[in-house]
């Protein structure tokens, strides 16, 4: 090594001691960026498990803001709300999945570099940007003050959700489409399959486990929403199987409980939080696992 | 066996290149529908379009265009709205996650790409962007019951001595702007990192080498090599952060203050855009006009959100156009 670097100065003390200091501060904001994690995790787990119980999944909430000395007095869980989510968002995925995969198709299968299906592809990335409290006026206004199957409904923050998804599932839906191999394609068609059976047994399967990340991802950010279900499906306290009616769900409950003036209320809105981010959390892991068994790179 | 199959086979040469009517009327009737879909999505956002635009027109008939956007005046009770208040809440609440949020996730991204051990690489990426799985909701829950406490001192601190800058100096309320925008800027860290960290990938491991090769040290190299390169797609990393902060509705509604008086400090409560059509659809209902502003209001939003997004994606492009020309520059 000597021999060879003769004639190289020395890296300075000068240069050398602001390498240091750069990479220090760079590792100092990285730190930063994790402590609202930790801050979250730490007070979700301390304030959000003190008030999961039993009839925290199994009451409804009552409504009630009892305050402390009336012992007779119960606030309730969120069985309700636990429910009213999984019903909502599973409606929206309903619509939105099969619908995002479909646009997907098309820009890939049909439409590719043509000048329409550029346009698509412009507008599905303008809907992305749309923020989601304003796909939530839009279904306000259309569905909820036109009166079109009563005012609020559960089927209307649904369909507000599936807008929030269906650009997510659509683009998503694209990349993975595109990483399918042509060969497959035009093996199957010198083989004389139509151009359905192409896509149907040869482009979707293979695409499966990707379409399923996206879509996932998709549910996950969509379970998380309060804005849009603010003005479409607000909001009941009992536990509701019918679409067509008022349903509560768990953002819509903890946006209520926040600012309550009642410790056991704010409590429960911690343990729902603490509920939600959970299941968040569920539904972006089966979608890395997704990926993971894909063969698409 | 062979016999059998080379009989089938010859024998229906016309029945297996032929095919059935039903199977190939399946062709155009799949392309028909998947076209139709995607028709539907243009069809769908012209509607969206009008018929927001329609909703707010008593708001902007009343008081024009830009009267309603720049008045200086929402007040409910006296049916005058003007959304500038609104406007600069939602412009300082963004600024202020930018200039909080960008260094960070940038800082995150370098340092994740290029200096940190390649077994940390994956499950720190992952950890940051576990931020991006919290709904907004909890982060609102999080504002109101840690971070408005908790930072009250740090607050008043930087209010007492940064009081010589405008917008800063008045006491410090409870819920502000400046909370606002702190939230805002822990959610736009995972998606302004995550492209950034893209971005930086595509930096040609030649520009670094021959950095290091000349001597420079690593501080250098990504001072001289990478961020040069990787500056166009940062900078549309963080237009779609700022996209994202317009937008933001419940955790900043929850930690702004709801006053629709014109920010004087960012310490002063203050109100959003978003955070308006949030809490004050409710009472709205029965008031056609105050309806009509809150539409408006939401249309100024989407406005806004589309121009920001608009500058992201021509970042973005420029970004790519710059990768393709590269190996051109270098070959000439």
């Amino acid at each position: 090594m000597s021999a060879t670097t003769p004639g190289l100065a020395p890296i300075s003390v000068r240069r050398r001691a602001s390498d240091r200091f750069a990479r220090g501060i760079l590792l100092a904001l990285t730190l930063i960026a994790l402590v609202p994690l930790v801050l979250i995790v730490y007070e979700l787990l301390r304030k959000g498990l003190g008030a999961i119980s039993w009839d925290f999944f199994t009451t409804d909430p009552t409504g009630r803001t009892c305050f402390p000395g009336q012992t007779t007095c119960t606030i309730g869980g969120v069985k309700s709300a636990i429910l009213g989510t999984i019903e909502i968002v599973a409606l929206a995925a309903v619509i939105a999945i099969p619908f995002g995969i479909g646009v997907a198709l098309y820009l890939v299968e049909f439409g590719k570099t043509g000048k329409f299906a550029n346009v698509v592809r412009y507008f599905v990335d303008v809907m992305t940007g749309v923020p989601s409290v304003v796909f939530g006026l839009f279904v306000y206004i259309v569905l909820v003050v036109t009166g079109i199957g009563g005012t609020f409904a559960a089927w209307k923050g649904s369909i507000a959700l599936a807008l929030l998804m269906l650009p997510v599932v659509t683009r998503s839906g694209e990349v993975v489409l595109n990483l399918v191999p042509n060969q497959l394609r035009e093996s199957a068609l010198a083989l004389g399959a139509p151009r359905w059976k192409v896509v149907f047994s040869i482009v979707l399967p293979t695409a499966l486990p990707g379409l399923i990340t996206g879509s996932m991802l998709a549910i996950a950010r969509a379970a998380g929403e309060t804005a849009p279900l603010l003005f479409t499906s607000f909001s009941l306290l009992g536990t509701s199987f019918a679409l067509g009616n008022q349903m509560n769900s768990l953002p819509i409950q903890i946006f209520n409980d926040v600012q309550a003036p009642n410790d056991a209320i704010v409590q429960r809105a911690w343990g729902s939080a603490l509920t939600l981010v959970v299941g968040v959390l569920l539904l972006t892991t089966i979608a890395r696992l997704a990926q993971r068994r894909s063969k698409l790179t | 066996m062979a016999a059998t199959s080379l009989k089938t086979g010859t024998d229906r040469p016309s029945r297996m290149l032929g095919r059935s009517s039903a199977s190939r009327s399946l062709d155009p009737l799949m392309q028909w529908i998947l076209t139709g879909m995607a028709a539907f999505i243009l069809l769908l956002i012209a509607f969206f379009f009008v018929r927001l635009f329609v909703e707010a027109k008593p708001a902007f008939d009343e008081f024009g265009y830009f009267g309603f956007t720049f008045g200086s005046d929402w007040n409910v009770a006296k049916n005058i709205y003007g959304a500038l208040p609104l406007l600069t809440g939602t412009l300082i609440t963004s600024a202020i996650a930018l200039v909080i949020g960008v260094p960070v996730a940038v800082a995150v991204a370098v340092y994740v790409t290029e200096l940190c051990p390649q077994r940390l690489r994956q499950p720190l990426a992952s950890l940051v962007e576990l931020l991006a799985a919290v709904p907004s909701v909890v982060y609102g829950l999080w504002g109101v019951y840690v971070l408005i406490p908790k930072m009250r001192p740090v607050e008043t601190w930087l209010s007492d001595t940064f009081s010589f800058l405008p917008l800063v100096g008045a006491p410090v309320a409870g819920p502000n702007l400046f909370i606002g925008g702190l939230i805002l800027s822990i959610m736009i860290v995972p998606i302004v990192s995550a492209i950034s960290r893209e971005v930086i990938l595509t930096v040609p491991p030649d520009h670094k080498e021959a950095s290091l090769a000349l001597g420079a040290t690593r501080w250098e190299m990504i001072k001289m090599a990478v961020l040069p390169y990787a500056r166009s797609g940062i900078a549309g990393a963080s237009m779609l952060g700022l996209g994202r902060a317009i937008g933001e509705t419940i955790a900043v509604t929850l930690v702004i203050g709801n006053s629709p008086n014109m920010p004087k400090d960012i310490f002063a409560q203050g109100y959003s855009l978003a955070a308006v059509i949030a809490n004050e659809f409710n009472e709205a209902a029965s008031d056609p006009l105050h309806r009509a502003a809150l539409i408006a209001a939401g249309l100024v939003l989407f406005v806004l959100t589309l121009f920001v997004n608009g500058m992201a994606r021509n970042y973005v492009h420029r970004a790519e156009r710059g990768q393709r020309q590269v190996p051109k520059g270098m070959a000439a």
